[in-house]
């Protein structure tokens, strides 16, 4: 098990916790939910912030706030 | 009998909810601002038949009805107060095809409210592209109301929504999720406390502190004190509804919603490819940028030379046409000359509001976002800083209001801060005669000195907002959390409609706010450049022949004579010449300070007061240009040397010389501490970078 700001590009992984305390809860309401999964698209020039599909939903959020979500890479 | 159904249009950004309330209210619509808050509220009529109207709000987008922004606690709040006169008899969640899944939350919360709920699902001509097939009977019996497929962009399925919103009594008001299966103990508990109250209601308002009706405030306020829960726990008990939410969300698409994969072409990937990646993304993006420039500066400036020639034209006839007396004078230099300052602006104004309307419509802003965000954070702004600093460049007004989509206060409040040091289209026209007088024609490996100097003091702008957002970044210390989630929207091409009311709506804006003040400021200046007290004014024709050396003078120059010494004593001189003292070490003389005085007001006003300050008395007709190039100094060189014009064009760049700024920015910030430090910090930057400038040159 790892955070989502470790995954790399086109990684698959399924989300296993998030921080409720911590994180903004408009991602959550976009389906950053325990047991969805989500896929690193690409990764802003600079290393953040990170694109990614979560649960069919594609939006952009910074590493700090990807360091809240814990995830389980599948393949 | 006429009746009148109120529609509140709802739905997550980028759903295209915007041009469903178009199609729906075509140009019969009406933007303005919530009372005592800067949301842009839009309402429009669409007659659905013979005998019924219908009055369309078109609230905020938002995610869901857990606000955490302004905008959306306007919708949270009207939902919840029934006694609003806007509050809905229906309610209409727009959403799209593609993130239909995520657009049901908020219908769910909606429903959830006991309001009647239609769907509409747009971008239906999508579907064929994405491989999306939908069963709409059967996704209309499981959530329990019916559903409007419609494509603004092929202008279907909107007759069928009209239809639905007659037949609204229909629909049916049964809530989705009930509340209390969350967390049965809480909920059985708030139930005893607050009888005959609906549940999810107290929950919605317990979670977000929101107002409520003056009837029942009092029971509110019990209800935001009856936090039993600590917010950690109440945030778990929100995740967990959310959760619910959307299994019940899941079962309800799992048979009537399939996407084949194998059919989808996806558009959005490859390009993304292109316009994020990390050298063509920045080219690109660069590219666009000199785009607009170029369209803005070379396109409009036909239109503005020809406004400028036409009322500069219209004053001269309305002087030769109209008996001579004070209302002829009132309305060919106050009147006249105000007008053609304001109309001057539309055409720029309505070129940036198109491009800034285009980029947001195809998506592409949302990447501008992605790429800026890292670059710009270590200046304490966000990506979504991008927005406000490029609106800037049309006004800080809209640019400072654009800023609330930005989640962080701190990196907010420090783009509001900076966000008045771009270059805003009112200073262009201060730019342009300055540069036009002061700049020699020539040019440097082909581009014009002129050009260069322009686009030098627009650089100069951006890097003083950026070097003004590092300080601030440094100095304040507000502790706030990360709030960055952009949503990355597919590609879209625009939609013309969308395209010419975004157009049309903001060139009125601004012509109507922005020009009521120019206008009644034009006048109050001609009042003061027209009357003086004391003997010296009313008596100056007088004075100036009993002047030795008058009789030599020939009838028309005795006269410029005369309008100068009135001018002189007139009370707007008298006020120039007061703080000459202190910007005689910029290089600018008495009436230089009139037009800075004046243009504290607004910046457009610098050249309208100029003009309306060389007009007085004069009957050439001739244009602002080139009056102001004959002005003088003592000695009898040119006024507007380059000393003198660099550093007229430096102060313009950094000074807060705009009210409406100052203005909104209490407005956004809630404190007049914050627009103070702005106008002190501002003036104080431009006072001693123009005399450094002056004392070098000069």
């Amino acid at each position: 098990m790892t955070t989502l700001d470790q995954i790399v590009k086109n990684q698959l992984a399924k989300i296993i916790a998030v921080d409720t305390d911590k994180l903004p809860f408009k991602l959550i309401e976009m389906g950053c939910l325990p047991g969805n999964k989500v896929q690193l698209k690409q990764l802003a020039p600079l290393k953040d912030p990170m694109y990614l599909v979560i649960d069919g939903c594609h939006l952009a959020i910074r590493k700090e706030t990807a360091k809240h979500i814990s995830i389980e890479i599948i393949e | 009998m006429n009746k009148v159904l109120n529609v509140a249009l709802i739905g997550n950004p980028n759903t295209g909810k915007t041009s469903v309330f178009n199609a729906l209210t075509g140009l019969n619509q009406k933007v303005g601002n919530y009372p005592g808050i800067t949301v842009e509220k839009k309402q429009g009529i669409c007659r659905l038949n013979r005998t019924t109207k219908a009055h369309i709000i078109d609230l905020p987008g938002t995610y869901s009805l857990n606000a955490s922004s302004m905008d959306e606690s306007v919708v949270v709040e009207l939902l919840l107060n029934r006694n609003d006169k806007d509050f809905p008899d229906v309610a209409v969640v727009v959403s799209d095809i593609e993130n239909l899944k995520r657009n049901l939350l908020l219908f769910t919360q909606i429903k959830d409210l006991e309001i009647p709920t239609l769907l509409v699902i747009n971008m239906s001509d999508q579907m064929k592209r994405k491989g999306i097939s939908l069963d709409i009977e059967r996704l209309e019996e499981k959530l329990g109301t019916k559903i409007a497929l419609i494509s603004t962009r092929e202008q279907s399925g909107i007759d069928q929504l009209k239809e639905f919103l007659i037949d609204y009594r229909q629909l049916s008001v049964q809530a989705i999720i009930p509340i209390s299966s969350i967390d049965t103990d809480y909920f059985s508990n708030l139930a005893t406390v607050f009888p005959n109250q609906s549940l999810y209601k107290l929950w919605l308002v317990i979670t977000q502190d929101i107002n409520f009706t003056k009837l029942e405030r009092q029971k509110i306020e019990d209800a935001t004190n009856y936090k039993t829960q600590s917010e950690s726990q109440l945030k778990r008990l929100q995740q967990k509804e959310t959760i619910k939410r959307y299994q019940f969300i899941n079962t309800a698409l799992k048979e009537t919603y399939t996407v084949d994969r194998e059919k989808a072409t996806d558009y959005r990937s490859r390009l993304d490819r292109v316009l994020i990646h990390r050298f063509w993304g920045y080219v690109i993006f660069f590219m666009i940028l000199l785009t607009i420039f170029q369209v803005l500066f070379n396109w409009s400036s036909i239109p503005m030379d020809f406004i400028d020639e036409s009322f500069s034209r219209l004053s001269e006839a309305t002087k030769a046409k109209l008996p001579p007396g004070v209302f002829t004078n009132l309305l060919s230099e106050g009147i006249i000359a105000g007008l053609g300052g304001i109309i001057i602006f539309i055409p720029q104004i309505a070129f940036l509001f198109l491009f800034i309307s285009v980029l947001e419509e195809t998506g592409y802003m949302s990447r501008v976002v992605f790429l800026m965000d890292r670059g710009l954070r270590r200046y304490g702004l966000s990506g979504k800083s991008v927005i406000p600093l490029i609106s800037g460049t049309a006004c800080a007004i809209p640019a400072v209001m654009a800023t609330r989509n930005i989640e962080n206060w701190k990196e907010r409040l420090i783009t509001i801060l900076v966000t008045p040091f771009t270059t805003c289209s009112a200073r262009l026209p201060v730019y342009l005669i300055l540069i036009s007088l002061v700049i020699p024609q020539g040019s440097f490996m082909g581009f014009g000195y002129q050009g260069l100097t322009l686009m030098g003091l627009y650089l100069l702008g951006f890097g003083m907002a950026i070097f003004s957002a590092a300080i601030l970044n440094r100095i304040l210390h507000i502790p706030s959390k990360t709030y960055f989630v952009v949503e990355m929207p597919d590609y879209k091409l625009p939609l013309l409609k969308n395209v010419i009311i975004t157009v049309v709506e903001k060139t009125k804006a601004f012509v109507l706010e922005a020009g009521k003040i120019i206008l009644a400021i034009s006048i109050l200046l001609w009042v003061m450049a027209s009357y003086g007290p004391g003997e010296k004014f009313t008596k100056a024709d007088q004075i100036v022949q009993q002047h030795p050396g008058a009789a030599t003078f020939s009838p028309e120059q005795l006269e410029i004579e005369i309008a100068a010494y009135k001018l002189e004593h007139s009370f707007i001189g008298i006020l120039g010449k007061s703080i000459e003292p202190v910007i005689a070490p910029l290089g600018f003389d008495w009436k230089i300070g009139i037009a800075l005085i004046s243009s504290f007001a607004a910046r457009e006003v610098f050249v309208g007061t100029l003009a309306t300050i060389y007009s007085v008395g004069n009957d050439q007709g001739e244009t602002i240009k080139n009056r102001m190039a004959a002005e003088t100094k003592a000695n009898g060189a040119p006024l507007f040397d380059l000393p003198t014009g660099v550093s007229l064009m430096l102060f313009y760049a950094f000074a807060m010389q705009c009210m409406s700024t100052l203005a909104i920015v209490k407005k956004e910030t809630n404190s007049w501490r914050w627009p103070l430090i702005q106008l002190v910090g501002m003036t104080f930057i431009a006072y001693i970078s123009s005399l450094v400038c002056y004392q070098l040159l000069a």
